[in-house]
């Protein structure tokens, strides 16, 4: 079967910056942080104070109680974009599409609040049994199911789990499933919810949580801080959508990935370069085709300078030419779903012509010497674009994207 | 207290990383020792315990040999 063109006809998103993609697309733009002391009753004990956590959610407009019984806060979110994404696109799921429909989340840790709980209950309050239902609200593919079941979706539908990588890896894979015939739309992207005392502990352990702020690629950076939130995209076959006469947002024309297979935490330049390499070959698109990427940059010493490096080598002289941003600056690195913020900020760049910004930037790192966008959006109409995911585990996936046109 | 310093670190090295203690010496870095980052953080992070003091993450970053990391240690117990 010939390969079919893949494009976006919604999105949906719940993150610190915005609770829909109108607000979060304009806090990209205006260059509005949502970086701050999380709310913890343990932050006390935790040397990091910040983070861009959800202040306020509240799902039972949206959800029924009881289907908010059987929900962990990062299947809430998920749920709740993917609700926005879906009545974005203005489409509905019937007998007509349901099995040629599939969804695909990602995450990296799933329904951690409920485990939380459950081992709060057990080992602090020396309960005897913990919540009946913590099994289906802990499981990964909780967030996957319930969009399943919510929408009326019974085509593939599973969670895709790489770390930070994990949104990248299922948007990518939705777009191979459509583009190969398989399903005809999808929805797809990440939730990620981990700000539990565990969890925060264990960011704090490996050390590369920054005291202060995230400042990719700027000098003294000092790492990462932690986000939360979920981002839906809902794609379809080209013909799905002007056959109904969807709204079409953007394109998705190329999915790269690859395995560093070095070390378990220190990403490897050949991996990130292969990776985009990949990206562009799958989209048959040339390096000096691509005005934008949004970076995985996430505001590590290694990670940025390893980026900017493989940046170089993949696109040579064009490098000087190009612009790369980290938006994870603006929403944090919300791990299993970044990427899927990261993804509908590309797809906004290009279909508004403006190129987001890195926040939070002081000095310039001479490891870093490429056009970064500093601490405002610009203008700047471009066609291609690249989103990089380089995670935990050396996986690195990295989605292509194309502007619009008819 | 910097030679106790020492000591437990290369109490923690043999015992945890199998390395020979007579080759561990204060001019030893952790590359010649066969120690990657993360080695580094969970020596450092065991020894924080052990003296009960903490190492701001960017001066972890800058621990790349025994000397560096007794001095970093014994500054934080002051």
């Amino acid at each position: 079967m010939q390969n079919r063109r893949v494009v976006v006809t919604g999105t949906g998103i719940v993150s610190a910056i915005g609770m829909n993609s109108s607000d979060f697309w304009n806090s990209i733009v205006e260059c509005r942080s949502g970086i701050g002391p999380y709310s913890s009753p343990y932050a006390e004990q935790i040397r990091f104070k910040n983070g861009a956590d959800i202040k306020q959610f509240d799902a039972s407009t949206i959800i029924s109680k009881d289907d908010l019984d059987l929900m962990d806060r990062f299947t809430q979110l998920a749920v709740v974009a993917a609700k926005e994404a879906v009545a974005n696109a203005g489409i509905s799921f019937n007998e007509d599409n349901a099995y040629q429909t599939a969804v695909i989340c990602g995450t990296s840790i799933g329904g951690v609040q409920t485990q939380e709980q459950s081992y709060f209950d057990l080992y602090r309050e020396n309960k005897t049994r913990v919540h009946p239902l913590s099994i289906p609200k802990t499981m990964p593919n909780g967030a996957a199911s319930n969009i399943s079941m919510q929408m009326g979706i019974k085509g593939p539908v599973y969670a895709i789990s790489t770390a930070c990588a994990s949104s990248n890896h299922a948007i990518g894979n939705a777009f191979w499933l459509i583009r190969n015939g398989v399903c005809d739309q999808a929805i797809c992207g990440g939730s990620e919810t981990p700000f539990t005392y565990t969890f925060l502990k264990a960011w704090e352990a490996i050390r590369v949580v920054a005291p202060d702020t995230c400042r990719p690629f700027s000098k003294n950076r000092q790492g990462m801080i932690l986000g939360e939130g979920s981002g839906m995209l809902v794609l379809e076959s080209l013909d799905a959508a002007k056959k109904r006469g969807a709204n079409i947002l953007g394109e998705i024309v190329g999915f790269g990935m690859t395995s560093d297979a070095s070390h378990i935490t220190k990403p490897d330049q050949k991996g990130a370069e292969q990776a985009m390499k990949m990206a562009l070959n799958d989209a048959a698109v040339n390096t000096d085709q691509i005005g934008y990427i949004n970076a995985h940059g996430t505001g590590t010493l290694v990670n940025d300078t390893m980026e900017v490096a493989a940046v170089k080598n993949v696109f040579g002289d064009h490098a000087n030419h190009l612009s790369i941003s980290s938006t994870k600056s603006l929403h944090g690195h919300a791990l299993g779903a970044t990427s899927s913020f990261e993804a509908i900020a590309t797809i906004m760049a290009l279909k508004n012509g403006i190129l987001p910004p890195t926040a939070n930037f002081v000095e310039k790192d001479e490891t870093c010497d490429i056009d970064i966008v500093p601490n405002a959006s610009k203008e700047k109409n471009i066609l291609y674009a690249l989103s990089n995911a380089f995670a935990f585990g050396g996986l690195n996936a990295v989605l292509a994207f194309k502007k619009w046109e008819e | 207290m910097s030679e106790t310093v020492f000591e437990k670190m290369a109490t923690l090295l043999s015992s945890k990383k199998g390395i020979n203690k007579e080759l561990i010496s204060i001019d030893s870095s952790f590359e010649e020792l066969g120690l990657d980052s993360l080695d580094s953080i969970e020596l450092i992070a065991d020894l924080e315990e052990e003296f009960n003091v903490n190492i701001p993450n960017t001066e972890l970053q800058g621990i790349k040999t025994i000397r560096q990391a007794v001095d970093g240690l014994s500054k934080a117990m002051q």
